[in-house]
């Protein structure tokens, strides 16, 4: 595969290794946050923990839209498909995310209702256009890669002079998540950050030029594979021994300074930013969200459907909220393996297979001893 | 998050503004809402059903040589 | 009995199942008709046939797949398949198989028709003629338009003992070819999907695959065909039978181009995607290049490859090096995979 085999050469990555093995000052540790949940599963997946050596340390980021989702949106979601009989449009990373009481869109798809899964928003469209007679939800989430997608449908929608299709919108935006872990009360130890790869395609590498001055943190914008993942590691290794804290883009290949332009005015066109939105596991952030512009009120689901606010309870002893933020690791949570597996998920970062634990436990959970597993294995099959 | 993945352009149908794009002989179709000026030929990122970005051809091409020179540099 | 059946444009209907002359009728006209063989136009309940001295194996399976009809099968040659194959997993040959219908009301003739033809074909091809069955109707919305359960036996030759929990430290594990065919094709065959490839499911009858690595090699452990939940389900379910954790190296697991790129579209990892065609092999690493010559001079075992090693684990973990050069394991499957955008 053309721009994917190329960049998970196992020559390159022993060649990689090597060069950080001898640029890493020995006399410290390098804690660099992958802020993308896509990144924290191609580190699982392919193993770089094993390339890079001890003091090279990935803290893991709340960049994955399934992790912080509230349950109480998911319940809203249930809620239109049950209650309001719509047919309830929803990418398949939703379905098995678990909600209060122990629903789900799967259960409730099971129970009856109209919950399809779809691989797009033009799917979404088309499904409104073959039930006229039928109110479409589309359940959008995403932060700004999947962002522009909802746009252009609510866009086309209103061209086609739609009255049937409307969003359920849970958009976030990946500069204010990153400020919220940078201004945390007690701060994380993370000297530098990976950006991710797609989100920064749209909002350009310009994005996170205030936080590397702000904070004086080295920001390098990451692409999505493996030896991507190295390269962008070595950057951030580079700019932390010589005391520089700049935005540097190794994904030049996909992403500008700029970002798409065309995308960027799309979201502008149909989306504003609320005043404020719940985080699952890291509580209500200011201006982190996006709702539709009242221009739009009749694509809103929100509005037509007149939604509540469901408050969600966090489950007891549950750690996500410091693994989102980065301050504890997934083996440091009690629930981890025990309670909670990809199976049973309590929390956040179990739910979607980006999500720290999640990740950590399908791929890595060999690393770092086994007792919780075998736990876990004797209840398998 | 965001699983993109790049893809060559093969048919263009100017009049829905979507193509057709193809890795490794599986073909997948995108619109094309997001992006301009994009030729048959060209690569793209592929997310949700649309092309996201083309992909620098050149910019690729040094990245791969930068891996490549760290593992020279530190070979010296 | 002459038959009024519209195999153009009919539908299945409760009487078809209820055991009076519309039932026998379609019976005769097309079960009959296609499977085609003595013992079952001995016209009884059951199937009479005399055997040889020696063990025996039994094995049943029922088919819901859907899409009915996808690239490389439907669910009639699958289920001739699936079930030789899981009879021919213990080195056994396979014998005989049973057929059962369950008939959604309304179903179309005419799939029921090309159904029947299909599993007929691919029950010949495999030497295994359906002697046996049974057909039942359920109202319109009680089944997704038919479910098929086959039932097979056959005889397991002297001297030959393969059983899931027979892998020891040390042995090779062979993997007879390309791993997720069979599930890329049928997700390529899905509404909707805005995907195409050319992939064909690689449904296939093993056995005389396994009759030719029986014979070459003396003691063969365990042989398992990873189907539903892909090689990983597979090799995560002989460990645990058997008590030990596997080493696995990801680069020498045969993959077509295309339906590595299917997945990576999708989401998915191939580790987990179905195969009906393909077979694992574990057996005493001594035996393992010889075995390997064996299987690649049969057209359904061109590909095959040692992809690792039995190794000591009570844990029963399976672990790979990846393509990359780094460690992770290969867990069992949580729940069915899904696409997924993030």
């Amino acid at each position: 595969m053309k721009y994917i085999d190329e960049f998970r050469q196992q020559t390159l990555a022993r060649q990689l290794a090597g060069a950080i093995r001898k640029e890493a000052d020995s006399s410290r540790t390098y804690r660099l946050m992958e802020f993308c949940g896509g990144h924290t599963h191609a580190i699982f997946r392919y193993g770089v923990q094993d390339l890079l050596p001890d003091n090279v340390e990935f803290v893991h980021g709340p960049g994955c839209p399934v992790c912080v989702l509230p349950t109480g949106r998911i319940e809203n979601a249930i809620e239109l498909a049950e209650r309001h009989g719509v047919i309830l449009c929803t990418y398949a990373d939703l379905l098995r995310v678990p909600a209060g009481l122990g629903k789900s869109l799967l259960k409730a798809k099971a129970a009856g209702g109209d919950i399809r899964m779809v691989y797009s928003t033009q799917d979404a469209l088309q499904i409104a256009r073959a039930n006229p007679e039928r109110e479409v939800v589309f359940f959008a989430i995403g932060f700004e890669t999947t962002t522009p997608p909802t746009a252009v449908a609510i866009l086309q929608a209103q061209a086609e002079q739609l009255q049937n299709f409307s969003v359920f919108c849970n958009h976030v935006l990946t500069p204010s998540a990153m400020q919220a872990i940078l201004d945390a009360p007690e701060p994380v130890a993370i000297d530098g950050f990976l950006g991710p790869s797609h989100v920064s395609t749209v909002i350009g590498s310009q994005a996170y030029e205030p936080f590397a001055e702000h904070y004086l943190k080295p920001i390098v914008i990451a692409g999505f594979e493996p030896l991507d993942v190295m390269q962008s590691s070595l950057m951030l290794i580079r700019q932390l021994n010589e005391q520089r804290h700049v935005v540097e883009n190794e994904y030049t290949r996909a992403v500008t300074r700029e970002g798409n332009v065309k995308a960027q005015r799309l979201m502008q066109t149909v989306f504003e930013r609320r005043d404020t939105f719940e985080w699952r596991g890291l509580g209500l952030i200011p201006h982190s969200a996006l709702k539709l512009k009242p221009d739009y009120a009749a694509f809103d689901a929100e509005v037509r459907f007149q939604l509540p606010t469901i408050k969600a309870s966090d489950v007891k002893g549950c750690e996500c909220p410091a693994i989102l933020r980065g301050a504890k690791r997934p083996v440091d949570c009690k629930l981890l393996g025990t309670v909670c597996t990809p199976e049973n998920p309590m929390g956040s970062c179990m739910v979607s297979s980006e999500g720290a634990c999640a990740a950590y436990w399908s791929y890595g959970r060999l690393r770092d001893g086994r007792g919780k597993q075998q736990k876990a294995q004797a209840g398998k099959a | 998050m965001c699983l993109a993945i790049p893809a060559q352009i093969v048919a263009i149908d100017e009049a829905s503004d979507r193509a057709t794009a193809m890795v490794d002989n599986v073909k997948v179709e995108v619109s094309l809402a997001l992006v301009e000026d994009i030729a048959v030929g060209d690569y793209v990122l592929v997310h949700v059903g649309y092309a996201l970005n083309k992909i620098d051809e050149e910019e690729a091409l040094k990245t791969l040589d930068l891996f490549a020179e760290a593992g020279l540099r530190q070979a010296q | 009995m002459r038959s009024f059946i519209d195999f153009k444009n009919g539908k299945v209907d409760l009487s078809h199942g209820s055991g009076g002359r519309a039932m026998a009728q379609l019976i005769e006209a097309l079960f009959v008709k296609h499977f085609d063989n003595e013992l079952l136009r001995q016209g009884n309940d059951q199937a009479l046939f005399g055997v040889e001295a020696g063990r025996m194996v039994m094995s049943t399976d029922s088919h819901v797949v859907s899409p009915l009809f996808f690239p490389g099968g439907d669910i009639g040659s699958l289920s001739v398949h699936g079930t030789v194959n899981d009879v021919a997993m213990s080195g056994a040959r396979p014998l005989y198989l049973s057929a059962g219908f369950i008939l959604e009301e309304g179903f179309p003739l005419a799939d029921l028709e090309r159904i029947v033809i299909s599993m007929a074909a691919a029950s010949r091809e495999a030497g295994t003629p359906v002697i046996t069955g049974d057909t039942k109707v359920v109202e319109r919305g009680k089944g997704d338009g038919v479910f098929i359960n086959t039932c097979g036996v056959g005889r397991v030759p002297a001297g030959v003992t393969i059983s899931g929990n027979r892998a020891r430290p040390g042995d090779a594990i062979i993997l007879s070819g390309s791993i997720g065919d069979h599930g890329v094709a049928i997700m390529s065959s899905r509404e909707n999907l805005q995907f195409a490839t050319t992939i064909v499911s690689d449904s296939a009858a093993l056995h005389t695959l396994v009759a030719d690595m029986v014979d070459a090699a003396a003691d063969i452990h365990c042989l398992r065909d990873p189907t539903r939940g892909g090689l990983a389900t597979c090799l995560n379910e002989l460990a645990k039978q058997s008590g030990v954790g596997m080493m696995i190296d990801e680069q020498k697991i045969p993959i077509k181009a295309e339906v590595k790129a299917a997945c990576e579209i999708l989401g998915l990892d191939p580790l987990y995607v179905a195969n009906e065609g393909k077979l694992v092999c574990i057996c005493a690493a001594e035996e393992a290049d010889a075995l390997i010559e064996v299987m690649r001079r049969h057209p359904l075992g061109r590909d095959a490859a040692i992809i690792g090693e039995v190794i000591a684990d009570d844990d029963g973990f399976i672990q790979m090096t990846t393509a990359f050069g780094g460690q992770r394991i290969v867990d069992w499957l949580a729940a069915e995979q899904l696409p997924r955008i993030c």
